[in-house]
Parts: structure tokens; sequence; C-alpha cells
């Protein structure tokens, strides 16, 4: 017969660490940061049995914020760290936070091949289409003629890239776009793509107050989008590439591949074996 | 005649079975009980092309090449050329070439070789299924002393799943070989070994790599490929397998690094393998392992740089990346094997270093010793185990402090899954909770402890190999050294230093030899001891800008009489060439 222990139950709260957070008043990451501890909260899940792991900028500050296991590393490796971490340890629930210059720029290629190899990760990118911790640059998501950094006063002039079509694209098992203005739905899908097995994507468009005042208009100009996610990749292609970026709030596309684990024995082998193989 | 050793080459086209070829040589002189040591090359083409084996076999362990070849046995002469400085010939070699190829190019000539014809394909097309190469084995053999006997298993070993008709094919070519070498002028022979063998391996520099960290506790490997580092990671990736562990092809050096430090800081002890452009890639996650205090094990296994270089040959040239490629302070531990059985001990040893100081640790070997295959003694079983000091048990109302000051500097870790000891690791400067801080006195406490736990730390006689040579050999080192005269060096050029100093001795010379496990941090009064009675030295290394010479003068109280021998690759280091310079300095003309 089962044991019928009580499952112990947590609160957001227990989530979070004593620490304040050095982001700016009115900064989207805020709502992020409840969100993620309230879906640790539905999920209750044992603190100790969950990692968030980040590479650099404003957003990769929040593992410090929590009171799970943490991983600070270098802009633009959290990925490789995570993937690391969750291969050598898939007991523990595995999160990854950052922003759009650390995933989709210096760690893109990390990126690419997260969504390729379909380890069994959450990846929350807080996409506020600027550079904030050096004080306001272009990032790989900000529009081509936005002229408010010093370092291209004209504007990139490049297109911006579309992290969830090159997500889709690149084999992602989970897709969605949330808004910091909901953080009650943002919590939701969060708890829907760390129940998804492999990789999930979760863009959450986080204003920058500082660097990109006028984002405070995306409270008002993002919708719920209007259909229910898609398995079909090709339909969910399709919808990923004519909407205008603003269609939040429900999961975009779930994929049924099994994540990725690389072949072994859980039998510690005898390393003598190993060693017969070399003697005459 | 009989002698010590005797070196030999095989070369051919793609397709000659020049490999093979060696790789039975190797396996035969095996089963003859005799020791060996076999080198390859090959031309630039990824696939086919000409190719070298270069062996040289010996009663006892080979310690490196020779300055020349007794024997090159030439299957055929395309593209040979482009081996010619590789292999040194000098009056007393024999080439043997196939009449059918016309005759050998000049290139190979210059030390006025003898020559003497074989019609290998003449001979192989009387056979069924006979083939050259099989023809050239049984004349090396009769030439060199190898018994039939110890061929007959060898090939048996290789062709057994093609079947009787094909070993005895293969069989019937050698035999030919043996009989048409009675018309060949001879060449040194080793003597048949009679008495009682000792186990023996047969290991490549870069299969010892790989066993040495898994043997350590390695049980998690990210990595992408290079040459030369590859084949530690194809020997890796089943075998971890098999004890529980994963090998993960990553996207590139930088996710490799980062993976293996996802994997550490999740408890399993974790390595990569790589070569010189990728250890650049490398360097700052070496630096986030060393600022949040993450073991791991980074193998290097050099070629010529700089760049892409010379991606298939050998160099002693990351010495200055390993040991300063790091931005900010960022004291780490470099540590570099000197042969290929030391491959083994040296990398087993690294994660037992890397783990009991919670730091990155490089481990120096090079193409030379990593693509190497020896025929040695069975290495012996080491205790070293990586070992990681983790956190006890969460006290109620006690936060845990990551980075505690301690006495040693090394903190005790919480592993992710146990309770009430969450914290992040960070590579932020911190403070002892691993909380961000910027504070000079932060930093300044959290340095002296990176600092203190790798320089306080006891690395007992590893730190270098020391042997007299001139006493009896095998003896453990004197208190002081009995000549006044010392070789430094490290890693590959230690090979052909401790011939050079077997020589010197067998001349009535006395000396010393030094050679470098520990490269970084440096131990001053370890090698003041080992200097002790010392009035001259050689420093030997594979390197155009002298690196070690350098990182000794800056770092070392050296002798006042201190020459450095240094030469960048691909070419190894002949013995000769490092005796000429100890005669030189003993006898005053240095």
């Amino acid at each position: 017969m089962e044991s019928c222990a009580q499952k112990k139950t947590y609160k957001a709260k227990d989530y979070k660490s004593e620490l304040k957070p050095i982001w700016c008043p009115g900064c989207g990451d805020y709502t992020v940061l409840n969100s993620i501890t309230r879906a640790l909260a539905e999920l209750s899940l044992p603190p100790e049995e969950v990692a968030v792991v980040s590479g650099i900028g404003c957003s990769s500050r929040i593992p410090a914020y929590t009171s799970v296991y943490g991983f600070h590393g270098v802009h633009g490796r959290a990925l490789p760290v995570a993937t690391g971490l969750k291969l050598a340890r898939p007991d523990l629930t595995v999160l990854v936070t950052g922003g759009d210059g650390d995933g989709f720029s210096i760690g893109g290629n990390h990126f690419l091949h997260a969504c390729r190899r379909n380890v069994d990760l959450t990846y929350i990118v807080m996409d506020n289409q600027v550079y904030g911790m050096t004080k306001g640059q272009a990032s790989p998501t900000t529009s081509p003629d936005w002229e408010g950094s010093k370092l291209t006063p004209e504007g990139t002039g490049i297109n911006p890239f579309q992290p969830l079509v090159v997500g889709l694209a690149s084999g992602a098992n989970f897709i969605a776009r949330v808004s910091a203005s909901d953080p009650i739905n943002m919590a939701k899908i969060i708890v829907e793509a760390i129940q998804h097995p492999g990789f999930s994507l979760v863009q959450v468009l986080s204003p920058c107050v500082t660097f990109r005042p006028e984002q405070a208009e995306w409270r008002d100009i993002v919708r719920m989008a209007v259909v229910d996610y898609t398995d079909d990749a090709a339909r969910a292609a399709r919808r990923l590439m004519t909407d205008d970026g603003f269609n939040v709030g429900k999961v975009l596309f779930k994929g049924s591949r099994p994540p990725f684990r690389p072949e072994h024995e859980n039998s510690d082998g005898s390393i003598a074996e190993l060693e017969a193989r070399f003697a005459l | 005649m009989t002698v010590k050793s005797v070196s030999l080459v095989i070369a051919g086209s793609g397709g000659a079975g020049v490999v093979t070829a060696g790789s039975l040589l190797l396996e035969a002189a095996a089963q003859a009980g005799w020791y060996a040591l076999m080198s390859r090359s090959s031309g630039p083409q990824i696939r086919g092309g000409e190719a070298a084996s270069m062996l040289r076999f010996a009663t006892e362990p080979v310690m490196s090449h020779d300055d020349s070849f007794h024997l090159l046995m030439a299957i055929d002469w395309e593209n040979i050329s482009r081996f010619s400085a590789e292999i040194p010939l000098v009056a007393d070699s024999l080439i043997v070439g196939d009449p059918a190829h016309g005759d050998a190019p000049a290139a190979l000539l210059s030390g006025k070789p003898r020559q003497a014809a074989l019609p290998m394909i003449a001979l192989a097309e009387k056979i069924e299924n006979g083939r050259p190469n099989m023809v050239a084995l049984g004349a090396i053999a009769a030439l060199i002393g190898l018994p039939p006997a110890a061929m007959r298993i060898a090939v048996e070993r290789a062709l057994k799943k093609k079947g009787a008709a094909a070993i005895e094919a293969s069989m019937a070519a050698f035999f030919a070989g043996i009989d048409a070498a009675t018309t060949l002028p001879a060449i040194p022979r080793l003597p048949a070994v009679t008495a009682e063998r000792t186990p023996r391996w047969s290991i490549t520099g870069n299969e010892a790599t790989g066993l040495g960290v898994i043997r350590g506790g390695v049980r998690f490997v990210a990595a992408y490929p290079i040459t030369p580092a590859t084949e530690v990671l194809e020997w890796l990736a089943p075998s971890l397998a098999k004890v529980g562990g994963m090998l993960v092809q990553a996207e590139d050096e930088l996710a490799s690094i980062n993976q293996i430090i996802g994997a550490s800081y999740g408890g399993v002890p974790a390595m990569t393998a790589t070569s010189g452009p990728g250890l650049s890639l490398m360097i700052e996650s070496l630096g986030l392992a060393v600022a949040a205090e993450v073991p791991l094990v980074v193998v290097d296994v050099m070629r010529v740089g700089p760049s892409t270089g010379i991606a298939t040959k050998s160099e002693q040239s990351d010495l200055n990346i390993a040991v300063y490629g790091l931005h900010g302070d960022a004291p780490h531990v470099v540590v570099a094997a000197n042969s290929v059985s030391d491959c083994l001990f040296t990398t087993q040893w690294a994660v037992h270093l890397a783990e009991a100081m919670q730091v990155p640790t490089i481990v120096l070997t090079d193409q030379a010793m990593g693509q190497a295959r020896a025929i040695l003694p069975r290495p012996a079983e080491l205790a070293f185990i990586g070992q990681r000091l983790t956190a006890p048990a969460a006290v109620e109302g006690e936060r845990y402090k990551r980075y505690a000051m301690t006495g040693s500097g090394v903190s005790p870790m919480a592993i992710p899954g146990t309770p009430g000891l969450t914290h992040t690791a960070d590579g932020l400067e911190h403070n002892e909770f691993g909380t961000p801080s910027s504070q000079a006195s932060d930093h300044q406490a959290q340095m002296d402890k990176r600092s203190r736990k790798i320089s306080q730390y006891n690395y007992g006689d590893h730190w270098a190999d020391i042997e007299d040579f001139g006493t009896v050999a095998g003896d453990a080192p004197q208190e002081v050294p009995l000549g006044d005269t010392a070789i430094i060096t490290w890693g590959s050029a230690t090979g052909p230093a401790r011939e050079a100093l077997q020589r010197h001795a067998d001349a009535g010379g006395k000396a010393r030899l030094i050679s470098l496990r520990l490269i970084a941090p440096v131990q001053p009064e370890k090698m003041a001891e080992a200097l002790r009675g010392i009035k001259r030295a050689v420093v030997v290394e594979q390197s155009h800008s002298g690196q070690f010479y350098r990182m000794l003068r800056a770092f070392y109280d050296l002798p006042a009489q201190t020459v450095s021998l240094h030469q960048g690759g691909p070419l190894p280091f002949g013995p000769r060439q490092i005796l000429d310079q100890l005669n030189q300095l003993t006898s005053g003309s240095a």
C-alpha cells in the first residue's frame, strides 16, 4: 500500500531570497521574478530540487533573488551550464533566465543548439529589446530604426531577430509568449513550460522603463492570443511569422519530441573491464 | 648483432596498408616480449593519402624515438619526401624499396643510407590475396629478429573476423618476405625475450588520458571535436557509458566548458579535452570556474600554433596561455604529463587536485604523446580519487556560506538537492554567502582564499620527476645529487632528455633530470631543494620563444650557468641534440 504522506506545500515567498533586486522601479523583471516563484509554489517543488541558471544582464540577476540553487555564470553561456547541470542531474528542475542580448546575440549559437538538443529545460527570456546593464544599446530584437543608442545613432538598420520563429525552426519543444503586465497568466504558462518535457521557450515582453520608456505602452498594445496552441510545427510557423509580436498569454506550440538523454548505463560498471582492453 | 633498440619506419601511399602494418608489428613485438613506441605521420588528406608509421623496439621500456632510423621500409615512394625531415637516415641506415616503384627519391638520401630492393608486389602476386605490406613485415621480422610465431598471434587477432583464409594468405606473404630478406643487408637485431614477462599494456597517450580521468572519478564530459584531442573523446564516449557516465558532443568549446561547469556544480566530476584553439575559446569560462570555485579538468592536447597552425603535429607552446591566459588574478592549477604512461597518472592526479581544491585544473599533453602508442609496463594502481569537501547538513537558523573563510581556503560545497543549503554560485565577486559584492574587503578576502587554497595545498613529490643518472638506474634521488649538472624540462621533451641523460651516464657522466609535472602554482622551495648542489643546467622545451625557460627565470632561482635549448615544433628533439648541449655545458664551452 502506498504511503499517503502529505506533500509539503510552499508559498511564492518561500522561493524568494532576502536580497533586494537592483532593478529600476517599474522594470518588467520584477513581475517575472514573482511569476517564477508563484509557478514554483504552484508546483510545490522543494527549493533544493530546483536550480535557476543565468548568464549576464539585468534579468540574469534572478538566481540570487531566489531561494533555490542558483548559478550566475558568464555572458551568453547560461544554456550550456544548464544543459550540463540537467544532464548530470536529471532529478533537478532546471530553469534558465536571461535577456535578449544574452540569449540571442552572444549566446545565439547555444540558443539554436539548446532548441535542437531538447534537454528538459525551461528557458525564460526577458525580452526588452535593449542592453540595459550597459546603459542602453541595441539588442538583436531591437527595431532597425531605433535611434536611442550612441553606438548606433542612425539605428541598426538590421532586421530584428525572431526568437520564437528561430526557436521553432531549431526544434524547441514548447513555445509561448507572455507579457510582464500579466503575472498571473505568466505563472500559469511557466508551470506548463516546466511540466512539458524537453526544451521549453518562454518569451516575456518585459519592458525596460529606463532605456526604452516607450515600452510602457506595451501593457496596452499586447492582446491575449485568440487561438490555442498547435502541435503542428508548420501551422505554428505560419502563425509566428504573421503575428506582430504582441499576441501573448497562450502557449503557441507544443511538440512531442522526447527530451535528449545521452546513452549510458546506470550500473556502475567496472574500470577493470576498461583496463583489461589495454592488457597484453 | 644485437643492440638495445631498433628503430624503423614503414611508409607508403594510402591503401598500401602502412598503418595496418605498423599496428601488426607493434602487436607482434608485444607478443615477442619487447617494449615499443609507435608514432604516425600522415599527409594533409582527410582520408587516404601517404602515411608513415615510426616504430622503436627495445627489450626495456622505450622513452623516446632515436636520433635516426635503422630501416625505412617503403611500400612505395608516393609523396614520401614530405616525411624526409621526420625520418632522419644516416650511413648505417637501410632503405628498402620495391624495384617496381623505381628508385628512392633524392630527399631521402642526404645521409647516404644504404639501399636494397625487395620485390614486394611480385612476391605478393604469387600468393592468392597476398599483400605487399605483409611481405614487407616478413622482411622486417627477419631483419630485426621478430619471431614469426609472434606475428601469427597478431595477424590472427587482427583478421579474426575475415576468417582463416585471410589469415593464411597474410602469413604466406609474411613468410615470403622472411625468405626474401636473406638477400638484404643486416641491420641491428633485438634478442628474443625469454625471461618471465611482467604484465604490459598497449595504449596511446590519448587513451591513457581518458582512462586517467575515469579513474579519477570523472563521469561527465562535454567536448567539441578537435585534432589531436579527438581520440581522447572517442575513447571516453563508450567507456564512460559503461561506468555510468556520459559524454556530450557540444556545439562549440564555449558550450563544452560551460556544460562541464554545470555538471560539476551539480556534483558530478567533469572534464573536457581540446587543443590550443579550443583552449583559447574556453579561457573566459575557466575564469568563471575559478571565481565560482567549480572543480573541473581541461585537457589540452597541444599542437603547433598559433591559430590553426599545424593541427596534426606537436609543440609545447600552450604553456603561456594555460598559465597566464585568464583575465584578472585567477589562481588555478596547470599540470603536464611527460610520457604516454604519465598521461594516465597526471590526468588522474588532476581530477584529484581539481576536486580537492574546487579549482579548474588544466592538463597539458601534446600530439606527440597523445597519438603515440606504446607497449609499456602495466601502470600502477593509483590512490587518487577525486574527493570534494561537501557541506554538512544544514543547521537551523544558520545561513549557509558557500564561500566561507577557512584555513585551507577550501569551503565546504553544497550540492544541489541538499535541503537548507541553497545558494547562488557566482562569477561576480561575492561575499562568503555568494552574494554579489563590489566591496574591496570582500574582493581581498575572496582573492586571498582562492589563492591560499592552491598555494597551501600539499602536492607531495608529484610536482616533478627527479631522477639521477650516473647512479644505479632506478635509484631514488639522493639528498645531494651526485653530479652538478641538471636538465630541467617538461612534457614530451622529457623522453629524449631521459635518453640523453642515460647516454651521458653510459659515458661516465652524472646529471639530474628535473621534469616538472606541476607547472602552476610554482614550487620555488621544492625546486631549490632539487637544485641543491647543481651548478649547471640545460632547460629543454619545444617552444620557439622558450616559454618554459622564461617562466623558470621568473619564478625560480636557477644555477648561474643555465642555458636554454628550445625549438618550435613540429620536429621532436632527438636525444643526441640534448646530449650535445649537455656535453657542451659540462665541458665548459657553453
